[in-house]
């Protein structure tokens, strides 16, 4: 299938990604099981559903989506033996620029996926999962129905899965083809029927009110396969890779300016931004220095190769230890990602050189932006296409003294006002790069005052 | 009874409040001096918190090491403040809460909203329906600010899009909050408005091929609260500033919707809902909204006319009145029938009775108009007093059942005068040529018709937005009627017709203000004793209890 394929750099640990680009790796059941496939799942049917919670809680595994929210905490929200059903949805649809990971697990190992949603159905006691797949992905889609029909023919959904007593269906739901349905209450909504305009929290937690009024669980691709992993290793064992309050590995997608983007895993935390770019994807082009890293995502905030970065971390003695360094040295993990100022985010990190500019690769994100606001939120709404069509300006020529100045201005009225993070998505690019690239953006201002400003 | 409500402890602005608990944050606010601007948020739908307008500061009490909340040096709690604005429009106050409503946040916050808001709205107020009664004019003067920075083309959207035969639609100005959407399915249960397209770019749009043709369309332009939705009979005719506001009710059938009269020099212009949870909520139907045209129509009876020969001519009030009082002494009891009408205000009504007691007729009735109730707010029944002309004895508890009797009477010669009032004779089996054998028929009206046509004495009256009085709905409310205009020409008001004519034959009765006539109803009526017309509120009163009378109406309103 990948015609381009890649042996794993030997710094990478591959778990999720094991197989991925394998020699003489197919996606169909029968290739899966001689790999000791859905053993994981016999495994979990002899655990008590909240065994298997507690070892994801002690796994410290955090959500792979965006939020990095911890997975057996969200799980905890469900309260057992409540009167509505309780459903799974994972969430594939994934949609942030710069995050190409999920595709990877969908197309060549979907197994892998459905073996970790059944897990996770049983520690949830959800009978009923979906997988919300983006429009984006016929394939995927096809692969993903292929494959729950084998898991179906082998008995692996259904009634009664391997005579544990336990039922459990997935289906297939496709998207249409918008961002914002990878919010999980936009997501939700969709799966309605609705436009996905997310829901107001509180009081609409999907744990409470989800799918139907009724209590979901929402998990991203990559972390529900962490589930099947979590089983096997245990949470303890599990924890041990990565650092604390960041355990696990992590899938990297790296794009931009570098010599080999592509896809990578390692343990959360285990590598530097700088070893990520030099010693993994083969460093920049010929004669260029590093600008600039958006290290998660394009909503990510973007970090500047021109500042120092104070990150304070917890010692194994309790203590915090405050260590200031370059943006080469940051190493990639939740925790340190945000104390620099940014997030770990989708995993999507996109490197910029020093010929980018940054007033154009700003107005790259907000029509990104501008075009995926649901509408629902007026700030959001009108504030996501105002900055596009100031950028765009400015790309143009026709910048005035005033732009730099409206553009925080105007994304600083959006973020933390909207009923969903897409507010906070759209913000963050253009706070970043107004605060980090301002000389970038002030000599596209130039020359030109604004107008009467009455219109 | 239920217990008590519960009151919760709130502090707004600094000063503690107690409001029940379930009391929404903006309503507490509201209550307590302090308006909140929103858009979105209607009491009467779902909160959707999307036009971010009513954006506060909230904190709750800090929890101490005991769980308990820990008090500050003044002896209130340490309020421990959410960092991020919060929406009032979607949550209910809790013990303790705190809410900032004036902070330097909020302000920034409401004027980043305003200015979002405004960046791709026209600016075209002076041929704006919604000037002057615009939420977006109202609150940039309060929260915006007089420039723009907005440099750059504006989005374009369709404009003049007819939604349905009574709506128009101008994208442009919509700022998408959606209470349009939330009331068809919500209220109207007729669920085909909704939006298309995303973003910047999202507009209001029907259902293909589902007009917005509801009865409650126009609720709609009601609840818009910038000029996106305007009513087609409406827009353009005057502008909202100018409109004199009389506050009545809606006669278009037993509901008694209260409303609001717009009107200016003597015209009517429009009618809107007016609130009142006991009658309406804050809705009514299009048919009763758009039902006084005919008020302006210029085939209105303005002149008291007589017959003389085969011709109605021209006559004085005087000579009119002194005709009709002449010509009824010349029957015998048993030889004049009455038509009365369930659309009479109980005021003419009384004195209906009191005519018909001071000639002694035997034959009297109203005629019945029977639709189909739509489980919203259209009742069955589409006379807005049958309460009332049964109260009064002009009929019974059925309706219109006299009706086939007298039509028999007037073909056998049994009856041979008619005193209809405001009603059409042709409409209750009458033909014609039965109108042309009849010796006498005196009838009031506001309109030609069969009846007015082959009167001989004509007394042209009032319409309901011309008149002050009372009716009484299907649940058993008084309600009053305010004159709104005056009728055209020498048209008077039907009480004080009747009050002539019974005057004919009695002599001076002491009425001379329609006060005087309430007040003999409200010394003979034992339901209405204590109450003046002027004592009715603008809510109405209700007269007899919940239950005794016909049909609640549906919860859903």
């Amino acid at each position: 299938m990948a015609s381009t394929v890649r042996t794993p750099h030997p710094r990478e640990k591959r778990i999720i990604f094991r197989n991925i680009d394998r020699p003489g790796w197919t996606n169909d059941i029968d290739c899966y099981f001689r790999d000791g496939g859905y053993a994981e799942l016999k495994k979990a049917f002899t655990m008590k559903p909240e065994q298997i919670v507690n070892e994801v809680k002690a796994s410290g595994l955090r959500g792979r989506g965006g939020a990095g929210f911890p997975c057996g905490v969200k799980w905890g929200f469900i309260k057992p033996g409540g009167p509505k059903p309780v459903y799974l949805i994972c969430n594939a649809d994934e949609s942030e620029p710069g995050t190409f990971k999920d595709r990877y697990i969908i197309h060549q190992d979907p197994h892998q996926l459905l073996e970790g949603t059944v897990i996770s159905c049983y520690a949830v006691n959800a009978r009923l999962a979906y997988i919300y797949i983006r429009g984006e992905f016929p394939l995927g889609a096809k692969i993903l129905e292929r494959a729950l029909a084998e898991a179906r023919q082998h008995g692996f959904l259904g009634k009664n899965i391997l005579g544990s007593g336990f039922d459990c269906e997935i289906y297939v739901h496709r998207g249409a083809g918008a961002y914002i349905c990878g919010e999980e209450t936009g997501l939700i909504e969709s799966m309605e029927g609705k436009r996905p305009y997310p829901r107001i929290k509180p009081p609409y937690f999907p744990a409470v009110l989800g799918l139907y009024m009724c209590p979901t669980i929402v998990n991203n691709v990559e972390t529900l396969c962490n589930v099947k992993h979590i089983v096997r290793m245990g949470g303890a064992e599990y924890a041990k890779m990565g650092k604390p309050n960041n355990t696990g590995t992590r899938l990297l997608c790296v794009s931009g300016d570098v010599q080999k983007p592509g896809y990578y895993e390692f343990e959360v935390g285990g590598i530097t931004l700088g070893e990520l770019i030099y010693d993994i994807c083969g460093g920049l082009r010929p004669g260029r220095k590093l600008r600039a890293v958006i290290p998660g995502g394009s909503s990510a905030k973007v970090l500047s190769v021109a500042d120092r970065y104070k990150i304070k971390s917890r010692q194994p003695d309790g203590s915090m230890l405050e260590k200031e360094m370059g943006l080469e040295e940051v190493p990639i993990d939740f925790d340190t990602l945000a104390a620099a100022g940014s997030m770990a985010g989708s995993g999507g990190i996109i490197v910029m050189d020093d010929s980018r500019d940054m007033v154009w690769a700003l107005n790259n994100i907000n029509e990104f932006y501008a075009h995926e606001s649901c509408g629902q939120c007026t700030p959001c709404r009108e504030g996501s296409l105002w900055m596009k069509k100031i950028t765009e300006r400015m790309v143009h020529g026709g910048g005035t003294k005033q732009d730099t100045d409206t553009l925080k201005s105007v994304a600083d009225n959006i973020a933390g006002r909207t009923i969903c993070a897409f507010g906070e998505a759209c913000a963050w690019p253009t706070q970043s790069f107004v605060a980090k690239f301002r000389d970038d953006f002030v000599a596209k201002s130039a020359g030109k005052e604004n107008g009467s400003g009455l219109r | 009874m239920s217990a008590p409500t519960q009151l919760l402890n709130v502090q707004i602005d600094g000063a503690w409040h107690q409001f029940p608990k379930g009391t929404r944050v903006i309503e507490a606010c509201s209550r307590a001096g302090k308006f909140i601007p929103h858009y979105c948020y209607h009491p009467k739908l779902s909160s959707p918190g999307n036009c971010r307008m009513c954006l506060i500061e909230m904190g709750m009490p800090k929890p101490g090491p005991d769980r308990k909340p820990e008090m500050g040096p003044d002896g209130k709690p340490i309020i421990s403040w959410i960092p991020r604005p919060q929406i009032s429009c979607a949550q209910d106050i809790a013990e303790g809460m705190a809410i900032r409503t004036d902070s330097p946040l909020v302000k920034e916050c409401r004027n980043g909203v305003m200015e979002f808001l405004l960046i791709n709205h026209p600016l075209d107020c002076p041929i704006c329906d919604q000037a002057g009664e615009c939420h977006l004019q109202e609150y940039s003067v309060e929260f915006g600010t007089a420039g723009s920075r907005f440099l750059d083309e504006k989005v374009k959207k369709p404009k003049r899009v007819e939604l349905g035969p009574r709506v128009t639609l101008d994208d442009e100005r919509c700022i998408l909050c959606s209470r349009c959407i939330r009331f068809m399915k919500e209220v109207a249960h007729d669920d085909v408005l909704g939006f298309v397209s995303r973003g910047s770019h999202t507009y209001l749009t029907a259902h293909p091929n589902k007009p917005l043709d509801s009865n409650y369309s126009l609720n709609t332009v009601d609840i818009c609260p910038v000029g996106a939705l305007t009513s087609t009979d409406f827009r353009f005719k005057m502008r909202v500033w100018f409109l004199k506001e009389t506050k009545s009710i809606c006669t278009s059938c037993a509901t008694g919707c209260n409303t609001i009269i717009g009107t200016r020099l003597n015209t009517i212009y429009r009618q809107t809902p007016r609130e009142n949870d006991e009658v309406n909520s804050s809705w009514m139907c299009d048919y009763g909204r758009l039902n006084f045209h005919y008020l302006n129509s210029p085939e209105r009876l303005q002149t008291p006319q007589i017959r003389e020969r085969d011709a109605l001519v021209n006559s004085s009030w005087k000579s009119a009145m002194a005709r009709a009082g002449d010509e009824l002494k010349k029957f015998a009891n048993g030889q004049i029938a009455l038509i009365g009408s369930a659309r009479m205000t109980n005021e003419e009504l009384w004195l209906t009775k009191k005519l018909i007691e001071s000639l002694g007729i035997a034959d009297h009735d109203v005629v019945p108009r029977l639709g189909e109730a739509d489980q919203i707010l259209v009742n069955a029944d589409r006379n807005p007093n049958t309460l009332g002309a049964q109260l009064f004895g002009i009929t019974n508890e059925n309706p219109g059942g006299k009706l086939s009797e007298i039509v028999e009477k007037v073909r056998s010669g049994a009856i041979r005068a008619i005193v209809a009032l405001g009603e059409d004779l042709t409409e209750i089996g009458l033909t014609v040529d039965d109108l042309k054998k009849l010796s006498l028929i005196v009838a009031t009206g506001i309109l030609p018709n069969n009846t007015t046509r082959h009167a001989t004495v004509l007394l042209p009256g009032s319409g309901f937005a011309e008149k002050r009085g009372s009716m009484i709905n299907f649940r058993g409310r008084l309600q009053r009627l305010n004159r709104a205009v005056q009728p055209p020409g020498e048209a008077r008001d039907e009480w004080e017709i009747l009050r002539d004519l019974i005057q004919q034959s009695t002599g001076s009765n002491g009425i001379y203000l329609i006060e005087d006539v309430f007040r003999q109803i409200a010394e003979a009526i034992p339901e209405m004793k204590g109450l003046s017309l002027s004592r009715i509120s603008d809510k109405g009163v209700q007269l007899v209890e919940e239950g005794e009378e016909a049909t609640k109406t549906p919860a859903s309103i």
